[in-house]
């Protein structure tokens, strides 16, 4: 495994970190609404933080692509924000990583929230416990194999993203060469021993999240 | 009753079987392989092709380098045209394409365009004033466009200084969407992608100069899967038509 082997890992690690850990922030609360409420946008709301499940990522990857350059609507935005433009950059791949994964992370929360028993809650707020309080103290620790699903699986996720990646990264070393768009690349000027290296880099861990989640759940992934 | 039954039971068979028979033995599906820079010339010689023969040609398009990896590991083409005239010979030594099969079709020109009017300069000075933040090329690893764009800004001495500001396509054709979708400013691809009829048909472009890149040889090659195929032999033979030359002229290229 060679030099750029190496930062392609350490990339692909740091975006999934990031993604997965503002992805649990942003989320949450969202699952947490979804998870209570009886809206009647809950189901378009569901159906649409469940998209990029289904959509295939030339889809996301295509209209990321269109909306985050100079003539889209996004791009519009960030570059009179002084921000630039998404595509191309790090920053660009958070966001695009952040929807690819948004369900994987938003799913699991979700699930947990709504096991949680109302009436838990109603007796915190006759205890005079502040939302917060209820929160930390009630909702965290029974929601806590929720997040940490969440947490393996945004992650794992992220980690495994590849077509997003190629359509609008640019294959730039050490801003969006994740793992698997080197081991294409790799493929492609037939470094099979490269590719075989790094490849089973990958298998090795994406065997070993399954395993962790399995021993913790023993069957479903998705379900607590 | 039961005999009428039977009869049109036996007349719609037969006629089911002439029909399967008769479209079998008059086309025959052609897979080819097709750098992608040549995919719209490919398409129109294509279609013409179907039209006068009845043949079907199925077109793949990508990096070369791509296709040759596959070609090696067993993928399904009969037809290989190559962005470059270095593969299809490598090809034949190596067993997987016919020996002396393979001809030049076209040589395929260079150029640095922009989807921004006046953006390019004719003479290529916007590269040495550096005033953009990302220049696209195809995959110089694999795609012979993207090598010929290294060659270019290393016999101009801007390599190095433009290095930080490269955007990959994965193939030529991606490195013309990111600079049509404005998200690179500029880049190098294929003329044949910009061009038709004798101009550029929009935005702003340099046609880079050939003496600043190796020249690109594209050549056509049978494969071992086309080997028994006449319908192969057939569509590389009317490539070297008149009618197939003016149609890759017409997208700016050379024919030998």
């Amino acid at each position: 495994m060679n030099g750029e082997d190496l930062a392609a890992i350490w990339l692909t690690a740091k975006l999934a970190g990031i993604v997965t850990l503002l992805l649990l922030m942003g989320s949450a609360p969202m699952a947490w609404w979804l998870a209570r409420t009886s809206s009647r946008w809950k189901a378009p709301l569901t159906a649409l933080f469940t998209l990029p499940m289904v959509l295939p990522p030339t889809v996301i990857g295509f209209y990321l692509l269109l909306l985050l350059g100079p003539n889209g609507f996004v791009g519009k935005i960030t570059q009179a924000l002084g921000l630039g433009f998404l595509p191309f950059t790090f920053g660009g791949l958070v966001v695009a990583s952040m929807i690819y994964s948004l369900p994987f992370v938003m799913q699991p929360l979700k699930n947990s929230f709504e096991m949680i028993d109302a009436r838990q809650l109603e007796v915190a707020a006759t205890l005079r416990a502040s939302p917060w309080q209820t929160f930390f103290s009630v909702v965290l620790p029974q929601a806590k194999p929720g997040f940490i699903t969440a947490t393996v699986l945004g992650f794992a996720h992220t980690v495994g993203e590849f077509g997003v990646v190629l359509m609008i990264g640019g294959n730039i070393p050490d801003q969006t060469r994740v793992v698997s768009v080197q081991i294409y690349d790799h493929v492609e000027a037939m470094q099979y021993s490269n590719a075989h290296a790094l490849s089973a880099v990958l298998l090795l861990f994406s065997f070993c999240v399954l395993l962790l989640i399995g021993m913790r759940r023993r069957g479903n992934y998705f379900v607590n | 009753m039961n005999d009428l039954k039977k009869m049109t039971r036996t007349i719609f068979s037969v006629a089911c079987i002439c029909l399967f028979v008769t479209t079998a033995a008059q086309a025959d599906n052609i897979a080819v392989a097709v750098a992608s820079n040549f995919t719209a010339p490919m398409k129109d010689i294509a279609a013409q092709f179907e039209k006068d023969t009845g043949h079907v040609v199925k077109i793949s398009s990508g990096a070369t380098g791509k296709f040759y990896a596959q070609i090696k590991n067993g993928a399904p083409f009969e037809v290989f045209l190559s962005a470059d005239d270095t593969t299809p010979i490598i090809l034949e030594k190596e067993g997987f394409a016919v020996i002396d099969s393979h001809f030049t079709y076209a040589t395929g020109k260079l150029v640095l365009w922009s989807a921004k009017a006046g953006f390019v300069d004719d003479q290529g000075a916007v590269l040495k004033q550096g005033n953009f933040s990302h220049i696209a090329l195809a995959n110089p690893a694999t795609a012979p466009y993207g090598e010929a764009a290294i060659a270019v800004m290393k016999k101009m001495g801007l390599l190095a200084m433009l290095q930080p500001k490269f955007v990959q396509g994965e193939n030529i054709s991606q490195a013309y969407e990111f600079v049509s979708t404005g998200n690179a400013e500029l880049g190098f691809v294929a003329l044949s992608q910009v061009y038709k009829d004798g101009k550029i048909t929009s935005g702003s472009a340099w046609m880079v100069t050939p003496s600043l890149y190796p020249p690109l040889q594209q050549a056509a090659v049978l494969l071992n899967k086309g080997k028994e195929k006449p319908a192969a032999k057939a569509l590389l033979e009317y490539m070297k038509s008149e009618y197939a030359k003016n149609i890759i002229r017409s997208y700016g290229y050379e024919i030998p």
